[in-house]
């Protein structure tokens, strides 16, 4: 079983690439919850023994990054309008290069540190998918990507969590998983507020409120 | 019997609860007014009476305030400290008797209650911070005065120029208490406790040299001599007067508080500090009236005048700490006898001239100068009362100003005969100070009170209510005593010297022959007018003659800026003199404008440049905040990647301390 | 000294100021080869101006009379801080020297004001100039006091004032010029005032008095005959030996002295015309240098 998991988190990797460099904004939420899903399979291959609550907290967290997630972003989407994204700060092609580049820099490095056991490719890849989400987080304009690149850290965030499996209780879990779908929540409706108020939801312009 | 303190105390809360008792009235209602004055006179009664005491008693001890946060304050009087109490409760009950006619609630509904509320908050401050004896109830006494000034001068809030000076005034106000800050926390670390006693071993050098500039800065930020005054022209004329009498009669000798007291804590100050206060007095004293002989709002003029003021104490604590390092006991005790009771003396006639000019200006509208004028013969009392307290402040005889300036001018004549040769330079700074003042106040109540009125409100101007004389007369009463009288004043200066370590004044001064020279002064001019009393009667009246000329207007009288315009002269190096307008040119010329206003050298010259300078390089800093949430995030990554780059040993493996730990 | 000491000292200075008056007059008429009014003249002037009714202007107030009363107050209180020939002063004690000049702004203060009264414009020219002139003369008359403090180590004028035997050295001979320059300012005449002109243009004094008439112009002739006499002895006591000889001596030396400034006064002013109005500041700096550099050379050396 353990031997999977390797895998998926190379994985979780292509995605963040593909992520990346995607233009369009409703298959990137779907990269991004297919993500989600390959990450709650990965919890359950890395339990030796599947208890209760084990089982519980990885269908939450496909349920709710894989299917309720979405499903919010795709109808504020749809009521906003939108389609694609406009052009990034860092372009499209070169964020991909700079995503691979820092994947491939990460990887070297923990080679050099040296973790060991099962979990060897866990550290690299929570590292690298977190700058990714930054990355996206940074260079997008519109707010949805902005969301998308929030929950890719976070995935980010929960793959480093997966080597701490034993020790995080069910209450954390849960409530990072009510953190997560409580922003994406609020951030769809105040994507609509932001094309109401703007006509764009490119969010410059929200520049204008500061002074 | 009731200790002294206790009644300084009930004085104190008296005054500072009087504003209270109208937050819980309608706003126009005339008896919150009233109550807030009588409570301020019943509690100016009570503070005067204990610091009477405590001036003559023997020094109280401290009484332990509690303050658990800190672990306890002290507070406790003695005769400095009762000296500099007794103008606290005098100004204050006086001008809150006062404000019943010059500031009626009925007529200012929005801003009654809050000057009553911050005036008593103000005097009361004061009384504290005179009463203090551990660093943090003279902070807090500190903080609560700057305060309460700050919302006293801004208080017509929807006059810009309120507005400006208030700002000002508080960055001031501000600055001087981080510097004192950093002299009560020197002040910790040198004599180990935050309380305030006198320091007998022997400071370092420069230990003592950082403490007394950190002073020199605080309490001269407060006390307002140059260069340290650019706050006060604005501030002093922007309050409504009597709040500008307590400011300029009392709130500036919190400054010389400090410094007398910062001189009782550090009984081994050096030489060079006396000359530097000295120097520092002269300049002040010279500027000041130099920059008030430009002015024409008559507010503005009394303001500079407290500059010059407070410069010649400044002169007499000079000479008396410089009396004090080598040695010299008598131009210790002249010195600070001088420095004190010129401290009574303008704390008197300040504030009767600010009651004075807010009475002219209640009954015309207008604090330029030149559009007064002729407002003796319609505002007999105010111009009388004006004119004697210019007689006071110009230190003419018979009046008190003489005095005080006189035992300044003795210690430094006798100067001389110590070996202090360069002090006595300052002797015709002095003169120059004193003949310049008189120019500038003859113009003043020349220009405001005599000649002809030069506009229509001038005309039509009226006597102000008893409730705006009386206060007046008062202090006028108080100037003639000293006047005539300084032998009287002689015990209270004594004990005040005595607490700083001076020996007594006794046969130094001569304060019996002073008084017979003023009273015989003043009979002979009794006795003339007399003789000359029924040549008046019978004289006849007939317009001006003038030299025979036909059709004067009153517009043609010289007006304050003309009058001075000689002295300017010599000043203009230090006067910003406003700038010359274009000449008219042409057949048909378009209409120009001239409009003279003299700025302050310090403000409008050193002070805003230096800000605007701050203001250039912050908007350069204003490129990397603009609002962008994405940026900030950005920030944030690079922050947590130098992080990770600084903690990661190369070479050996640590599981922490990588970017995106756990939650 | 008794009252009836000092009453008699008054009386006597009273009678004799405006004899000055009338020697200034006879000097420069007869350098200018006249005859000349008799020396008693001034006292009949002041007579006739004492006896007439008086016309005050409805512009003035109480301020307009003050000004007169406080010339003729402030410099009779002077006198009694003078000692006069062999006669001691009343009231002499260590500083009056102090009280001395500011007797002076006293005077001043009022006099310009009634300047002002008067709303005219030729008088508050003059009021400003006065002003403007004191404030150079002040710190002249002041450094003066102090350069002859240094010198006799003494505080009151009483000891000031006595002439040390020996030469007279650099800094008695500076500081008794700069007396006399501030004496000519101080009574306003010629090269600083001309008393003499009419035009209201180059008036100071004159101009400052231009409405007062009758008794109240009585007064301010009489007040500034007190003046010249009370600063003309200042001066003398400088320049003869006083207190050396017996009393008639030094009676004699007064009454010298003080018509013998009065007749340098009439030459100079018969032999000079007024400065120009912008040259006066630079008269009177050099008398602030002059006491200065007395000062600074007594001070250094001792």
């Amino acid at each position: 079983m353990s031997g999977l998991i390797d895998p998926l988190l190379i994985v979780v990797l292509a995605l963040n690439l593909f992520a990346l460099g995607n233009s369009r904004i409703q298959s990137t939420i779907r990269i991004v919850a297919a993500q989600g899903i390959v990450l709650g399979v990965t919890t359950l291959l890395m339990h030796e023994s599947l208890s209760l609550p084990v089982i519980l907290s990885a269908a939450a967290a496909i349920a709710i990054k894989g299917l309720l997630i979405p499903a919010i972003m795709i109808r504020s989407l749809r009521e906003a309008g939108i389609k694609r994204e406009v052009e990034p700060l860092i372009g499209f092609l070169p964020s991909i290069v700079i995503g691979a580049v820092a994947s491939g820099a990460v990887l070297l490095a923990s080679r050099a540190l040296g973790a060991k056991g099962a979990a060897a490719l866990v550290i690299p890849a929570s590292i690298s998918t977190v700058l990714v989400g930054f990355l996206i987080l940074i260079s997008r304009y519109k707010a949805i990507s902005q969301v998308l690149g929030y929950l890719v850290l976070e995935n980010g965030i929960y793959i480093f969590g997966m080597l701490l499996v034993e020790a995080v209780p069910l209450v954390v879990e849960m409530g990072m998983l009510l953190d997560l779908f409580v922003g994406v929540f609020v951030i769809s409706i105040i994507t609509n507020h932001i094309n109401q108020a703007f006509s764009s939801t490119d969010t410059r312009r929200l520049v204008a409120l500061k002074e | 019997m009731i200790e002294p303190i206790s009644l300084v105390l009930a004085g104190a809360l008296l005054a500072a609860a009087s504003g209270l008792p109208g937050l819980f009235m309608r706003r126009a209602n005339p008896w919150a007014q009233r109550i807030a004055a009588a409570l301020m006179v019943l509690a100016g009664l009570a503070g005067i009476w204990g610091s009477a005491r405590g001036i003559f008693g023997p020094p109280s001890t401290s009484f332990e305030l509690p303050w658990p946060a800190v672990g306890g304050s002290l507070i406790g009087l003695d005769p400095l400290s009762a000296f500099f109490l007794i103008p606290i409760f005098l100004i204050a009950s006086l001008s809150s008797v006062y404000g019943l006619g010059y500031w009626p609630q009925a007529e200012k509904p929005r801003t009654a209650r809050r000057l009553q509320l911050f005036f008593g908050l103000l005097a009361g401050s004061m009384v504290l911070i005179a009463l203090a004896r551990h660093a943090l109830a003279f902070l807090a006494g500190w903080e609560t005065m700057a305060l309460s000034a700050f919302f006293l001068v801004g208080l017509e809030d929807d006059r810009p120029e309120c507005r400006k000076a208030g700002l000002v005034f508080l960055v001031a106000a501000h600055a001087s208490t981080l510097a004192l800050f950093g002299f009560f926390a020197l002040w910790r670390s040198a004599s180990g406790s935050f309380e305030l006693a006198p320091l007998y071993g022997n400071l370092a050098g420069p230990a003592m040299a950082v403490l007394l500039g950190l002073g020199l800065a605080g309490f001269g930020l407060k006390a307002g001599f140059m260069p340290l005054h650019f706050w006060l022209p604005g501030a002093h004329a922007a309050a409504p007067s009597q709040a500008s009498a307590l400011l300029s009669g009392v709130v500036l000798k919190m400054g010389i508080y400090g410094l007398a007291r910062m001189a009782w804590l550090l009984p081994a100050t050096p030489a060079w500090w006396g000359g530097t206060l000295l120097a520092l007095g002269a300049l002040s004293g010279l500027l000041g009236v130099a920059l008030a002989l430009s002015q024409h709002d008559i507010k503005k003029l009394l303001a500079y005048h407290s500059v010059e003021n407070i410069g010649i104490i400044l002169m007499g604590m000079g000479l008396a700490l410089l009396g004090r390092a080598t040695g010299r006991s008598e131009l210790f005790a002249l010195g600070l006898a001088g420095c004190l009771l010129h401290v009574w003396n303008h704390a008197l006639f300040k504030s009767l001239l600010f009651l004075g000019a807010g009475s002219a200006v209640h009954a015309t509208g207008t604090r330029s100068l030149d559009a007064l004028g002729g407002l003796a013969r319609r505002m007999p009392w105010t111009a009388a009362l004006f004119i004697a307290g210019a007689v006071a402040i110009c230190g003419l005889p018979p009046l008190n100003g003489f005095v005080s300036e006189f035992l300044i001018y003795l210690g430094l004549f006798k100067g001389l005969a110590a070996g202090a040769r360069g002090a006595a330079l300052a002797v015709p700074v002095l003169a120059m100070i004193g003949a310049l003042a008189l120019a500038c106040f003859v113009k003043a109540a020349g220009v405001a009170f005599l000649g002809e009125p030069r506009t229509p409100e001038a005309e039509r101007a009226k006597e102000s209510p008893a409730s705006m004389i009386a206060p007046m007369a008062v202090l006028a009463a108080l100037c003639a005593i000293i006047g005539l009288a300084p032998v009287l004043v002689a015990p209270a200066l004594d004990a005040a010297l005595s607490c700083l370590g001076a020996p007594a004044l006794g046969s130094l001064a001569p304060m019996r022959e002073l008084g017979i020279a003023s009273a015989a002064t003043l009979g002979l001019a009794l006795v003339l007018a007399l003789a000359l009393a029924r040549p008046i009667a019978r004289a006849r009246l007939a317009p001006t003659w003038d030299c025979g000329y036909a059709r004067p207007d009153p517009r043609m009288q010289y007006s304050s800026s003309s009058f001075a315009r000689s002295v300017n002269g010599i000043f203009a190096w230090a006067i910003r003199a406003p700038k010359e307008p274009r000449k008219l040119q042409g057949a048909f010329p378009a209409a120009e404008r001239l409009e003279a206003e003299s700025g302050d050298p310090v403000l409008d010259g050193a002070l805003m440049h230096s800000f605007r300078g701050l203001e250039r390089l912050s908007r350069f800093c204003h490129r990397f905040q603009r609002g962008l949430a994405q940026k900030y995030i950005l920030y944030i990554l690079i922050a947590l990647m130098l992080l990770a780059l600084a903690s990661l040993p190369f070479g050996q493996a640590l599981p922490f301390g990588q970017a995106g730990g756990p939650k | 000294m008794t009252i009836l000491g000092v009453l008699v000292r008054l009386a006597i200075l009273l009678a004799c100021s405006p004899l000055l008056l009338g020697v200034i007059n006879k000097t420069k008429a007869l350098a200018a080869g006249r005859k000349g009014a008799p020396l008693v003249q001034p006292y009949h002037d002041i007579a006739k101006l004492l006896r007439k009714s008086l016309t005050l202007s409805r512009t003035t107030s109480w301020v307009f009379v003050a000004g007169p009363i406080a010339g003729l107050a402030s410099v009779i209180v002077a006198s009694m801080v003078l000692p006069f020939g062999p006669s001691k002063a009343p009231l002499a004690f260590g500083g009056d020297m102090i009280l001395f000049a500011y007797l002076f702004g006293l005077s001043r203060f009022f006099t310009t004001a009634a300047a002002l009264d008067t709303g005219s414009a030729f008088e508050g020219m003059g009021a400003s100039r006065e002003a403007f002139f004191a404030c150079l003369a002040e710190p002249a008359l002041l450094l003066a006091f102090l350069a002859l403090s240094a010198r006799s180590s003494s505080l009151s004028l009483s000891g000031m004032l006595q002439s040390r035997p020996g030469n007279p050295d650099m800094p008695f001979v500076l500081v008794c010029v700069g007396l006399f320059i501030v004496l000519l300012a101080e009574n306003c005449r010629i090269p600083i005032d001309d008393p003499t002109t009419h035009l209201e243009l180059t008036m100071i004094h004159e101009a400052m008095v231009l409405d007062h008439g009758g008794p109240l112009l009585g007064l301010v002739e009489y007040a500034s005959a007190m003046k010249l006499l009370v600063l003309e002895s200042l001066l003398a006591r400088l320049l003869f030996p006083f207190g050396v000889h017996g009393a008639w001596l030094d009676w004699a030396f007064l009454a010298l002295g003080a018509v013998g400034i009065a007749a340098v006064i009439g030459l100079l002013e018969s032999s000079m015309a007024r400065l120009k109005m912008r040259r006066v500041p630079y008269l009177l700096t050099g008398a602030i240098l002059l006491c200065g550099s007395a000062f600074i050379l007594l001070a250094g050396a001792a």
